[in-house]
């Protein structure tokens, strides 16, 4: 393989229902410093049905030329056929790098692609670089539960692939002015193809502000003894003055007071809100894992040794149950609600 | 039916501790575990095998010869079979290189079981000790079969599957026909602990053992030289140094607050 006939730096973009993800244009961001390093172009891949309308979004955020494939039988997300569609892009575009958002579907898709055109895919990435031959990416990501962090490369296959962990990167502003250019492309399908059918989209509903979306999480963690603080109680009121969502550790989730949904950590998602108010959580490496990114930890632990001390911006050594309605008092009493 | 599930044996991640001067990674003593999400995976096909007393389950890992002790719980707990890939030639597979070995080592068990394939494969969505969640889809991919991954729920009609998976916005509903590859998350069921009759039973179990020549595996797609990918450094996290940290004491806490609030009034965070 000729390694100097690949160019470009790829972002699959994902969207959902006509919108797209923010981990689509916080890749588009880092795509765009890697290519300024080495000296290439960004660009991103649009698969959907009626999409071709984001293609100016995902140029305001840096892409400078997007390939658009808008096919009606690619309306929802199809392993095999999405797979498929981007494998025959990589055969005609030689593209260098594709970047995927570690969403389910980012690490559903990712490792049917990369298996397709055997090469390397490096999982759940939360740093990006350029090696010393200003060619190789160096994908930065943690493992045995975020205890260390791996280098890993893939200097000699093509493309150069990595699923990169939403919430970890900002999103760039939008330059509403940008150009580029916006490719149309054929989809080649057959219903070979399809290898699964999709059924119907069960939205989980009522339970607030996403995690991942959210600005403030409160998270709960083992000392929190039951589910009342997570649905009703404590937490849930600190959240909801401060419009935000309420999370949990491992421990709170497995022992059935909140949905994994809700979870935090290596094993559950990233975040990086602006406020974290982590309650009763020791703040293990693998919960650490997925929080450390929020702009301001504040924590409440009765254990004066918990690691979560070690990394918070501001600590209360005490009973999260005494202390957390006083904070969420004084937090009403600040934003003038009665 | 024939199910084949693949398991891992993993140290257990919360209990590897970093050495507070060196840095490194302390392995010592941390112990081995069955790898949860492939727990879920089995514990999913038992009870396909509890409902419909004709399915059959082969176990499979990959991994030294102690993996056999995940193989051998298993068993306990009710599988059927077990196979342990196991060859020193696979040391330093990534997912790619990993997906081909093992999709390798199917092939060959259902040709000894004289089955064109197996109806469903289930694996944990992820290891815990890599946390990839890749070579499910790989061996998926090797095998040309569908893939469903992050499954919650699974239902079994005739040679279809009704999965829920697990997707930000809530559940998407899913179905495939036989032959596919399944991914389990915790949600899916709860597993069930071996029966001390059944680890008897499995300590006496002969384990094969395939090697890669056993499975026709190409040397050139296996171990580090059939990895595309390479490791290039490891080294600790960053750690981010602690702020303001206020003990309660005499009742205080109202003080405390009142202290952090004014800091994050001032900071503007609040």
């Amino acid at each position: 393989m000729d390694l100097a006939e690949y160019k470009g730096i790829y972002v699959i973009a994902e969207q959902f229902e006509g919108k797209l993800r923010d981990v689509s244009f916080e890749l588009l961001g880092q795509a765009r410093i890697l290519a300024d390093t080495i000296g290439d172009e960004v660009g991103a891949i649009l698969i959907g049905k009626d999409v071709k309308p984001l293609a100016q979004e995902l140029i305001a955020h840096g892409a400078h030329k997007v390939f658009v494939y808008d096919d009606p039988q690619l309306e929802h997300y199809n392993t095999t056929a999405y797979a498929k569609v981007i494998c025959d892009f990589f055969h005609e575009e030689k593209p260098n790098v594709f970047l995927v958002g570690a969403t389910n579907i980012g690490r559903d898709l990712g490792p049917r692609v990369a298996n397709s055109l055997k090469t390397g895919l490096t999982a759940d990435c939360t740093q990006l670089g350029v090696d010393d031959d200003k060619k190789t990416i160096v994908w930065t990501r943690p493992a045995l539960g975020g205890n260390i962090m791996a280098e890993i490369i893939c200097p000699d296959n093509r493309p150069q692939m990595g699923t990169v962990r939403p919430h970890v990167f900002k999103k760039p502003e939008a330059d509403p002015s940008a150009t580029g250019e916006v490719i149309e492309k054929k989809a080649n399908l057959s219903d070979a193809d399809f290898m699964t059918k999709f059924v119907e989209l069960i939205k989980l509903g009522g339970e607030g502000v996403k995690i991942e979306d959210a600005d403030v999480i409160v998270a709960g963690g083992r000392g929190m003894n039951g589910e009342e603080p997570f649905k009703t109680g404590i937490l849930k009121e600190c959240a909801d003055v401060l419009g935000g969502a309420v999370g949990a550790s491992r421990a709170a989730v497995d022992a059935g007071w909140i949905d994994a949904l809700h979870q935090v950590g290596q094993t559950g998602k990233t975040v990086g809100p602006k406020i974290y108010i982590a309650c009763a959580i020791s703040g293990a490496i693998q919960h650490l894992a997925g929080m450390t990114g929020s702009d301001c930890i504040i924590a409440i632990n009765k254990d004066e040794d918990a690691p979560i001390f070690k990394v918070c911006d501001y600590g209360i050594v005490g009973d999260v149950f005494k202390v957390l309605p006083l904070l969420t008092e004084a937090i009403k009493k600040q934003k003038g609600i009665a | 039916m024939e199910i084949l599930v693949c398991v891992k044996q993993v140290p257990d991640t919360a209990e590897v501790k970093i050495d507070p001067v060196k840095h490194t990674v302390i392995r010592a003593g941390v112990p081995n575990i069955f790898n949860p999400f492939d727990q879920n995976a089995l514990e999913a096909a038992l009870q396909m095998k509890d409902a419909d007393k004709d399915v059959k389950i082969t176990l499979l890992s990959m991994g030294p010869d102690q993996a056999k002790d995940v193989l051998r719980e298993g068993l306990a707990m009710g599988a059927d079979d077990a196979y342990l890939l196991s060859d020193r030639k696979l040391g330093g597979s990534d997912t790619l290189a990993t997906g081909y070995a093992l999709a390798q080592a199917i092939k060959k068990i259902a040709a000894d079981k004289g089955i064109e394939q197996f109806d469903i494969i289930l694996c944990g969505k992820q290891a815990i000790d890599g946390d990839t969640a890749q070579v499910g889809p790989q061996i998926a991919c090797e095998l040309g079969i569908p893939q469903i991954t992050y499954a919650r729920d699974i239902k079994v009609e005739g040679n279809k599957v009704t999965v829920q998976q697990e997707n930000e916005e809530g559940y998407i509903v899913t179905e495939a026909n036989f032959p596919v590859l399944i991914t389990a998350v915790k949600d899916l069921n709860e597993p069930r602990f071996p029966t001390i009759r059944g680890t008897m039973k499995a300590k006496r179990r002969e384990i094969p053992n395939l090697d890669a020549a056993a499975v026709a595996a190409d040397d050139a797609q296996i171990g580090l030289s059939g990895s595309p990918t390479k490791v290039r450094k490891i080294f600790t996290p960053p750690q981010r140094s602690g702020g303001l940290v206020l003990k309660v004491e005499d009742d205080n806490e109202q003080a405390i607050v009142d202290q952090i609030m004014e800091k994050l009034v001032a900071q503007k965070i609040i």
